[in-house]
């Protein structure tokens, strides 16, 4: 049952070190707000799960929060790498990183097996790739051999949505990525949403999440920022290429999480 | 100048019933394009979900809004990797990679060995399913002998269905299982060509020179740009 409490309490009560923690969004509705959170209460021993890991991902790789990362596509997009993730993988700085890396479609099969209750996605993927899948499975009618993927089932699921009522159901449109799936497939769930309705008006594509599978929600307004929130405001293109500069010095970077997160008061 | 030839050449490939898979980039640049010039209904696919994008600029990443505003419909990400992509309702899909060897196989994952990389690339995304679940893979990419190589450092996917590979020097094709190169552009020699290319090159023997950008190309590729700030 949805609690609507601050995102600092949410944080504090969902998110222990150690657990698997999945903040997804696809490119749209990236939980940017409550990355800040974790990071500024330090968790530590993460293993994070993202199809896309990007800017956020970045900053808690680069803050120390992550033992390993689950992933497909780990770069800032349309601008190029990830400085914090290469320097973790490539340097060990701060910690060595472990990777887990999938397909796009192997993490979304993945995604939906988790909120499937089934202990394993299946796809036609894979194929004639370095990029091994975890295991094959032969198709019981035809014979065909198919990729495996174990379910993703994450300790903490979070999302960013653009609303809420008081009752703790949130709504969402535009582009939706996996957030469904990650929201049924976690243990826990937090939904940070830009602003609480009296009732939620209904929209064309838009889809409620009720507030039964959800265990808290927190009020952040721009907590997608500088990813975006459809109807609120515009992805910062601006600010996803200047992290590029800001990111690729371990000094810049500190710097930066200095003055914009560790000295930030939590929403 | 090449970059720009290199979008318009393989916008040149898209027909007004092509529904085509795009990524960011020069994909992007290019699908726009032939929708912008000889193919207003080619239809756009973002991995976002977004089916039937008509965006009036280029868009900095795959999940822009704007993709989300014009598009047809959008699906969730789980819908269009099952549904629509293994599905088998997409033409063409566009890759780029870091390295090419000469069967189409592409490399978006590492320079180096996995475990310790030198470069530790993005990684694959959609690359591996959408090489073996469209019709057609288009590459697009600069020729360089660091790119265009004779064994790549990890394979992200499978070059079977590559069907052109357009760079910033010319055209390849593959020809009994192996790139060869059937276009040079406009001021680039057979040779220039073989020098950024890390293996031995197969040239077609009736190797030709690619058809000039025209006016009406070059006019449609910079409006594009001027608004997208691409």
């Amino acid at each position: 049952m949805a609690e609507i409490v601050s995102l600092a309490d949410a944080i504090s009560a969902l998110v222990r070190d150690g657990d698997t923690v999945a903040l997804e969004g696809f490119t749209h509705l990236i939980p940017h707000a409550a990355g800040h959170e974790i990071v500024r209460q330090r968790r530590r021993e993460l293993a994070l799960i993202r199809m896309t890991p990007d800017v956020v991902y970045d900053q808690l790789i680069g803050a120390g929060c992550a033992r390993s990362l689950t992933f497909s596509w780990g770069g800032n997009p349309g601008v190029g790498s990830l400085h914090r993730l290469r320097d973790a993988v490539e340097n060990g700085w701060p910690r060595p990183l472990e990777l887990i890396e999938h397909s796009h479609a192997g993490m979304a099969a993945a995604w939906a097996a988790g909120a499937s209750n089934l202990p394993f996605g299946l796809l036609r993927g894979y194929r004639g790739t370095d990029l091994h899948p975890p295991a094959t499975v032969t198709c019981p009618f035809t014979g065909e051999q198919l990729a495996a993927v174990p379910a993703h089932r994450p300790d903490v699921g979070i999302i960013h949505a653009q609303r809420a009522d008081r009752r703790g159901n949130v709504q969402l449109w535009g582009i939706l990525g996996v957030q469904k799936e990650t929201v049924l497939a976690s243990a826990r769930a937090l939904a940070t949403v830009e602003e609480l309705v009296d009732a939620l008006e209904p929209l064309p594509g838009a889809i409620v999440l009720p507030h039964w599978v959800i265990e808290a929600i927190a009020v952040v307004p721009r907590g997608a920022a500088p990813s975006y929130a459809h109807g609120y405001y515009d992805r910062d293109n601006e600010f996803y290429k200047q992290w590029d500069d800001i990111s690729r010095e371990r000094e810049s970077f500190t710097q930066w999480l200095d003055d914009h997160v560790y000295a930030e008061v939590a929403a | 100048m090449n970059d720009e030839l290199m979008a318009i050449e393989a916008a040149r490939r898209l027909s007004n019933d092509t529904v085509c898979f795009v990524g960011i980039g020069l994909p992007s640049t290019a699908a726009n394009l032939a929708r912008a010039t000889h193919a207003p209904d080619c239809v756009l696919i973002y991995e976002s979900g977004t089916i039937g994008a008509k965006p009036t600029e280029l868009p900095l990443s795959i999940g822009d809004g704007e993709l989300a505003e014009t598009a047809d419909a959008v699906v969730s990400v789980p819908e269009m990797f099952a549904y629509w992509l293994q599905g088998g309702r997409i033409d063409v899909g566009f890759l780029g990679a870091a390295q090419i060897d000469r069967h189409g196989n592409l490399n978006s994952t590492v320079i180096g060995p996995y475990d310790s990389p030198t470069v530790r690339l993005p990684g694959g995304g959609g690359a591996p399913e959408i090489a073996t679940n469209v019709r057609d893979v288009f590459v697009m990419l600069r020729q360089t002998p660091r790119t265009f190589v004779e064994r790549l450092d990890f394979r992200t996917s499978v070059g079977d269905r590559v069907r052109v590979v357009v760079t910033d020097l010319g055209v390849l094709e593959p020809r009994d299982g192996e790139l060869t190169l059937t276009h040079v552009h406009p001021g680039v020699s057979v040779d220039d060509v073989q020098a950024a290319t890390g293996w031995e090159l197969r040239v077609a023997g009736d190797v030709r020179e690619t058809t000039p950008a025209t006016e009406h190309e070059l006019r449609a590729l910079h409006a594009l740009r001027t608004k997208g700030d691409a």
